[in-house]
C-alpha cells in the first residue's frame, strides 16, 4: 500500500508539473502580447510598457514560468486586471457557490441514477429498460445550455414554480437558497445521472451474470436481496470511479449552467474574465480547476483500491 | 482448366467480406441506430442544399415581421429581427457540421499519428510525457479548456474549431496507444518486422488499418460532443460570429425574449439536441455491430 501510494503520489506530481506548464502556456506561449491581450488593442505603449514590467514579461520565458510557480507555490495567483484584487480570495470567494451546486446536482443525478439503472438492468429487453436507455441516452445528447433554458421556461415562465435566476447564500435563507439553487442542479445532475444511468446498467447487467449471483439465487435469497445486497455493491465500484472522472464534465458544465442562471460561481467567474480578458483570474480559475480535478483522481485511485481489494496496489495506470 | 475449376468448386466468400455483410446485418437490425444515421443524413443534405432548402436567406430581415410565433409563412416563426428562424436553423446546420467534422479532424490528425508512435515504440518517451502530458490535459474540465483557448486565440469559428480538436486530442491518442499495445504483439506485426519492412510502414500501413473500427466509433461519438462544444462557445459569444447562424449563438439572443417568443430558442435547441442524439444512437449502433462483445 505505501508503495502504491508513493507511486500514485509521485504520478500526481508530474501530471501537476504539466498542468501548470499548460495553464503558463494558456497566456505566454500564444501568438501576441500578453499584455495587450488583456488591455485590448486600443492600450497606449506606456501602460503597456507598464503592464509588461509589472508582469515581468521582459525577462526570459523560463524565468517568468519559475517566477510564476513560485508564486502560485505560495498561494500567489496573481491580481485581478478588473479591481486588482488577489486572484485567490476571488476563487475562494466563489467557491463555496460551486460546492453547493455540485453537492445538489450529485443528489439529484443519484436519486434518478441508481433507481434508473438497477431497473434498467433487471428488466434489460423490457419497456423500463427502454425507458431507461432512452433517458440516459437523451441526457447525454442534451446541450447544458439549452436544458436549462427549457428548465426556466418550464418551470419559470411556464409554471412560475421557481425564479429563472438569482443566488441566497445558504446561511442567509436556507429556504431561498435551496429553491434557487434547484433548477441549475437538475441542469447539471440530469446530465450526470444519463451517464451514471449508462453505467450502472451496464456495470449491473455484468455483475448479475456473475457465479455468486447464481449462487445467492439457488440459496433461495430473494430478487431484492440479491440485487440490492450483492449485485449493487460490486456494480458501483465503476461506477464511483467513473463518477469522480467525471468531476472535469460536470465543472465544464457548471460554466454554462451557472451563466444561464447568473449562479455567482467559479464557472461564472470564468466566462465574466474570459469576457472581460481577465487573464490573471482566468489562468488562477484554469489551474484551480485542474488542481481540483488531479486531487479529486488521486482520492478516488485510493477509494478504489480500498473499496476493492482485488486490485493489485502495484501500479497506478 | 481454370475456368472449369470455377465452375465445379462452390463460390467462397474471402473473410473480410463476411464479415462486413454480418456487421451491416447487425447495424441494420438496430432501428434506432438506422433511425439516427438517416436523420443525420438528411441534416447533412439539408446543409449542403441549404439555399435550396431554406424559404428565405438566413440575414433577411423583415421589419413587418419580428418576433411572429410560427405560422404557415415562417413554420418556426421569427425573431427579433424578423428573420426566417427555419431559415436560419437550415443555415445554421452547416455551422453545426462543418464544426463538428473539422475539429474532430484535427483531433485525428493530431492523436493517430501520436498514438501510434508512442504505443510502438513505447519507452520514457511514451511513459512520462506522452502520456502524463495527456493525463494532464484530460485533467482539465474541456469546455472551460476550450474556452480559453477559443479567448486566447480569438473569437470566431475557425478558432472555435481549433480550440475544440485540440481538446479531444488526448482521448484519440489515448485510444490508439491502447489499441497498438493490444496488436504490436500479434504474429503478423513480428512477421513484418522479419521481413525488414520499416517502422512507419508496419505502423501506418499493418497496424492501424487493424485500429481502425474503434478510432471509427469514437471519431462518430466525438462529432456528436464537439457540435455541442462549438455551440457552448457560440452560446457564450466566442464561437461563431453574428451574421453567420449558428444554433448555440440563435439560442443565446433568444434567451431574452423566452416569454414572448420562446421560438427563437426552444426550435434551435431542438436542432442540437436532435443532431447530436441522431449521431450517437448512429455511433452507438456503429460500436455494436463492429464489436457485437461491446453491447
Amino acid at each position: 500500500m505505501v508503495k502504491f501510494l508513493i507511486r500514485r503520489l509521485g504520478l500526481m506530481v508530474v501530471i501537476l508539473f504539466l498542468v501548470s506548464i499548460i495553464v503558463f502556456s494558456l497566456v505566454h506561449l500564444t501568438p501576441g502580447d500578453p499584455a495587450r491581450m488583456i488591455l485590448g488593442q486600443e492600450a497606449t505603449k506606456e501602460a503597456l510598457n507598464a503592464l509588461r514590467e509589472k508582469m515581468g514579461l521582459n525577462d526570459p520565458l523560463y524565468l517568468q514560468y519559475i517566477h510564476w510557480v513560485t508564486n502560485v507555490l505560495q498561494g500567489n495567483l496573481g491580481y485581478s486586471v478588473k479591481d486588482n484584487t488577489p486572484v485567490l480570495n476571488v476563487l475562494l470567494q466563489k467557491l463555496p457557490v460551486t460546492i453547493q451546486l455540485s453537492v445538489m446536482s450529485f443528489f439529484i443525478a443519484m436519486v434518478i441514477a441508481i433507481p434508473a439503472g438497477i431497473i434498467s438492468a433487471t428488466r434489460k429487453g423490457t419497456i423500463f429498460d427502454y425507458f431507461g436507455t432512452t433517458f440516459a441516452l437523451s441526457g447525454v445528447s442534451i446541450p447544458p445550455f439549452f436544458l436549462g433554458i427549457l428548465l426556466i421556461f418550464i418551470f419559470s415562465i411556464s409554471l412560475g414554480w421557481f425564479a429563472p435566476s438569482g443566488y441566497v447564500e445558504p446561511w442567509v435563507n436556507f429556504g431561498k437558497s435551496i429553491s434557487l439553487m434547484i433548477l441549475p442542479a437538475l441542469a447539471v445532475g440530469v446530465r450526470l445521472s444519463a451517464e451514471i444511468t449508462r453505467m450502472l446498467r451496464s456495470s449491473m447487467l455484468e455483475v448479475l451474470q456473475a457465479d455468486y449471483i447464481r449462487t445467492a439465487y439457488a440459496k433461495g435469497v430473494l430478487e431484492k436481496g440479491v440485487v440490492l445486497g450483492h449485485a449493487l455493491k460490486n456494480a458501483l465500484i465503476p461506477v464511483v470511479t467513473v463518477s469522480g472522472l467525471q468531476l472535469a464534465t460536470f465543472l465544464g458544465g457548471a460554466v454554462i449552467t451557472e451563466t444561464i442562471f447568473a449562479v455567482p460561481g467559479l464557472g461564472r467567474l470564468v466566462v465574466d474574465a474570459i469576457l472581460t480578458r481577465d487573464f490573471p483570474v482566468v489562468q488562477g480559475a484554469v489551474l484551480f480547476m485542474a488542481i481540483a480535478v488531479v486531487i479529486v483522481n488521486f482520492l478516488i485511485d485510493i477509494l478504489y483500491s480500498i473499496l476493492d481489494p482485488r486490485i493489485k496496489l502495484t501500479g497506478g495506470q | 482448366m481454370e475456368a472449369k475449376l470455377e465452375q465445379v468448386l462452390p463460390k467462397v466468400e474471402s473473410p473480410k467480406k463476411r464479415r462486413m455483410k454480418e456487421m451491416s446485418a447487425r447495424f441494420f437490425q438496430n432501428k434506432l441506430a438506422v433511425a439516427g444515421g438517416v436523420f443525420t443524413l438528411l441534416l447533412i443534405l439539408m446543409a449542403v442544399f441549404a439555399p435550396m432548402v431554406a424559404p428565405f436567406s438566413p440575414s433577411h430581415q423583415d421589419y413587418a415581421k419580428f418576433l411572429q410565433s410560427p405560422s404557415a409563412s415562417n413554420i418556426m416563426g421569427t425573431d427579433e429581427l424578423g428573420r426566417d428562424i427555419f431559415s436560419r436553423i437550415i443555415y445554421g446546420a452547416r455551422v453545426s457540421i462543418q464544426a463538428g467534422i473539422i475539429s474532430v479532424g484535427i483531433a485525428l490528425l493530431l492523436g493517430i499519428p501520436i498514438g501510434l508512435f508512442s504505443g510502438y515504440y513505447r519507452g520514457v518517451l511514451d511513459e512520462f510525457v506522452v502520456m502524463r502530458f495527456t493525463d494532464a490535459l484530460l485533467s482539465f474540465p474541456p469546455l472551460v479548456l476550450a474556452l480559453s483557448l477559443a479567448a486566447v486565440l480569438g473569437a470566431g469559428l475557425q478558432n472555435a474549431m481549433i480550440a475544440i480538436g485540440i481538446i479531444f486530442t488526448p482521448n484519440f491518442i489515448r485510444l490508439v496507444r491502447g489499441e497498438v499495445l493490444s496488436q504490436r504483439e500479434r504474429e503478423y506485426v513480428t512477421a513484418a518486422k522479419a521481413s525488414g519492412i520499416s517502422d512507419v510502414k508496419i505502423m501506418f500501413r499493418h497496424i492501424f488499418p487493424n485500429c481502425l473500427p474503434p478510432i471509427l466509433v469514437q471519431a462518430t461519438l466525438s462529432i456528436a460532443a464537439a457540435i455541442i462544444s462549438e455551440a457552448s462557445l457560440s452560446y457564450l459569444g466566442l464561437g461563431t460570429q453574428p451574421p453567420t447562424p449558428s444554433w448555440g449563438a440563435m439560442l443565446s439572443m433568444g434567451q431574452g425574449y423566452l416569454k414572448d417568443a420562446p421560438w427563437i430558442s426552444l426550435f434551435p435547441g431542438l436542432f442540437i439536441f436532435l443532431t447530436v442524439l441522431s449521431i450517437n444512437l448512429f455511433g452507438d449502433g456503429l460500436r455494436d455491430a463492429l464489436d457485437p462483445k461491446l453491447k
